[in-house]
């Protein structure tokens, strides 16, 4: 499988009548996760987040891709 | 400064309580003549009500505040006669292209789907909205505005609220059986009568430009995050019109606003942004700061708060008039009814319900827009510049981007007016859905689906030949019009013409039945607000009874 990179978020169980609602559902998770954190605590979160969900998505090629993309823009 | 419009003045004429020197009564008062105590007022008036509008002041809004107006607001003024005006005289736009450092990242479309009647925005200065709404308004019989009229004191009771007005002849008193208070986000009202309004300031300053200039700028939105000519901050360029270019300049929490407004800082700014050789004449120039908040409750007994006196969000997504206008669609049709005596005050309850749950969803909006905007920790930030640099190659980073997510109606999915759906549908339409418009023709002309709904309650009944409707649902779809809250029926179809008595509705694309999911005898109720009530896979008069009883709190 490649990795995909279209818009694909979604929640079980909830509608959403706006194209953008789901994606935004999950920046403010995304950014609720760190408040009042310090930018090491941050960094350990992000680093603890990725493994969990590296470990969720099992295909280490598309890992690998991800990685790739990441890194490149650095 | 302003050179592309000039201010109307409008006359104060003393009013009869003090020329006659006694107290004035009234069945409805409106305090404010901002957009939405003005569409509140045209909205009452066109119902058949009599009205009376008091506003402080005696010209239109000052310098340049709202901008964008959105596609359900347009509809809403099409139902008050005055939404031509404005898209004539506005800048349609639906494409926004948003640009990160020295890069455009991508643009987007705000109405992809074709055969809708208005665009999904359009860009005019607020003071000829309320110009155009005050043009309608004079034009009502039954619609008295008093300017230069202040309210400086509020007492409501049971029945009623009682006014003390202050006007150039000195001070009055009325009252009203409905006081609806569209005083602004200052509400002195709502000051006076100690309700408390709840939610965060945020700690930053915009500075605003209005810059008349005779340039190739196509009409789109275009927003800047971090750009060369103003670093580590976001810019918004929007055309309005008579080529009045609306710029905001993010300029952080700790700025003078006062040495901010200078010309001499302002006009550097433009030219870093425009370029040195571009001529441009600034028109206006204001710094602002901004909350988001709302009351709890927007009904407290014979007192009815509307726009921004009753919440407030950040700019970003045009939400402010935009829903301000969307409470009174909301209100005036059951103040109406509840006025008539053919519903309960409950029914005020559900507009301070529905209302509060836009006002969530506006404030939640607008709070993850400045969050990516302006993001509160250096991680925020990070993963906000993270997105907008994937954002050129990669879909999904595209659909994060938030530069403001611009205003939309609400589906009042959870409102206790809705009749739950016992058939299967498919589509967005489902009860308490806002009406899409899909275009249609009629015998008297109307073109589209939006032209035809609202003011009353209205069954819309699907039949793809509309002669071939027998005669006892015709009788059936004619007799709904006999009741103390009549329902007017309309018949959708692919041809044919209904039964005398009838209207006929022709889907002329298709799009009706696609959007609203239609099969032979489906059967629609909608709002006089354009909402959807409820819906069935074939007519029964007694569950359409029953499902307005619910809508009106009658059940
Ligand atoms: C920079 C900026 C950009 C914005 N952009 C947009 C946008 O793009 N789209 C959008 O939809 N909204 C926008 N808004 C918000 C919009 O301007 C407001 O939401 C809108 O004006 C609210 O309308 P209103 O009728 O509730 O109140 P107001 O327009 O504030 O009107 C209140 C009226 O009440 C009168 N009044 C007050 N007190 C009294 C009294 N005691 N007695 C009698 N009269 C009184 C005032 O004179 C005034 O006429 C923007 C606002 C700002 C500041």
């Amino acid at each position: 499988m490649a990795l995909n990179t279209q818009p694909n978020l979604h929640e079980p169980g909830k509608r959403h009548f706006r194209a953008f609602s789901p994606g935004d559902d999950f920046y403010e998770a995304l950014i609720a996760t760190h408040r009042d954190l310090t930018d090491e605590q941050s960094a350990m979160v992000n680093a603890r987040l990725i493994l969990l969900l590296a470990n969720h998505i099992g295909d280490i090629s598309v890992l690998r891709e991800a990685m790739q993309i990441a890194r490149e823009g650095a | 400064m302003l050179s592309t419009f000039q201010y109307p003045k409008f006359d104060y004429v003393r009013p009869p309580e003090i020329a006659e020197a006694r107290d004035g009564h009234y069945p409805v008062v409106i305090v404010g003549a901002g957009p939405v105590g003005l569409t509140a007022a045209i909205d009452l008036a066109q119902q058949g009500q009599r009205v009376l509008l008091l506003d402080n002041d005696d010209t239109v809004s000052i310098g340049s505040r709202g901008v964008c107006y959105a596609k359900r607001t347009l509809e809403v003024l099409d139902r008050l006669g005055c939404a031509e005006e404005m898209v004539q005289k506005g800048v349609s736009w639906n494409v926004g292209r948003t640009f990160f450092r020295e890069e455009e990242v991508f643009n987007f479309n705000l109405c992809p789907e074709p055969d809708h009647h208005r665009p999904g925005m359009i860009n005019l200065q607020q003071y000829y909205l309320e110009d155009d709404l005050i043009k309608r308004a004079r034009l009502l019989p039954n619609l008295e505005i008093r300017f230069r009229n202040n309210v400086i004191g509020v007492t409501p009771d049971a029945e009623k609220a009682t006014l003390r007005v202050e006007t150039p002849d000195g001070a009055y008193t009325l009252s009203a059986d409905w006081l609806i208070v569209a005083d602004g986000a200052r509400s002195p009202i709502r000051t006076m009568l100690g309700l408390d309004i709840d939610g965060k300031i945020f700690m930053d300053r915009f500075l605003i430009a209005d810059v008349v200039m005779k340039a190739e700028f196509p009409t789109e939105r275009w927003f800047w995050f971090d750009p060369p000519f103003h670093r580590n901050q976001s810019v918004l360029l929007h055309r309005q019109a008579d080529n009045v270019f609306r710029i905001d300049f993010q300029l952080g929490w700790n700025v003078d606003p006062e040495e901010e407004k200078k010309p001499e800082n302002v006009i550097p700014r433009i030219k870093a942004m425009l370029g040195d050789d571009r001529e441009f004449e600034l028109e206006w120039v204001s710094v602002y700061t901004f909350q988001c908040r709302r009351m709890n409750r927007f009904n407290h007994g014979r007192v009815l708060f509307v726009g921004d006196a009753a919440h407030q969000v950040s700019p970003f997504g045009a939400r402010g008039a935009n829903s301000g206008i969307q409470d009174t669609d909301n209100l005036v049709w059951k103040l109406k009814l509840v006025m008539d005596g053919k519903a309960p005050a409950t029914l005020l309850d559900t507009y301070s319900d529905e209302r509060c749950y836009a006002a969530d969803e506006n404030i939640m909006n607008s709070t993850r827009s400045t969050d990516f905007i302006t993001p509160k920790s250096a991680v925020s930030k990070t993963f906000r510049n993270a997105v907008l640099g994937l954002a050129e190659q990669f879909p999904f980073a595209r659909a994060l981007v938030n530069s403001g997510r611009l205003s939309v109606p609400s589906f009042l999915a959870d409102s206790r007016l809705n009749t739950a759906d016992s058939d299967v549908f498919a589509g967005n339409m489902i009860p308490g859905a806002p009406m899409d418009d899909a275009p249609v023709a009629m015998a008297d002309g109307t073109q589209w689906l939006l032209g035809a709904a609202g003011n009353c309650f209205q069954l819309l009944h699907y039949i793809p030949d509309a002669g071939a409707l027998d005669a006892a649902s015709a009788q059936a779809l004619r007799s709904l019009i006999d009741a103390p809250i009549p329902v007017e029926a309309i018949v959708v179809a692919e041809r044919g013409t209904a039964p005398a008595g009838l209207k006929t509705l022709i889907d002329a694309k298709g799009r009706v039945r696609e959007r609203y999911d239609l099969r032979e005898g489906t059967s629609y109720l909608v709002r006089p607000d354009q909402h959807v009530a409820a819906r069935w896979r074939a007519l029964d008069l007694a569950q359409v009874r029953a499902a307005v009883a619910r809508a009106t709190c009658n059940a």
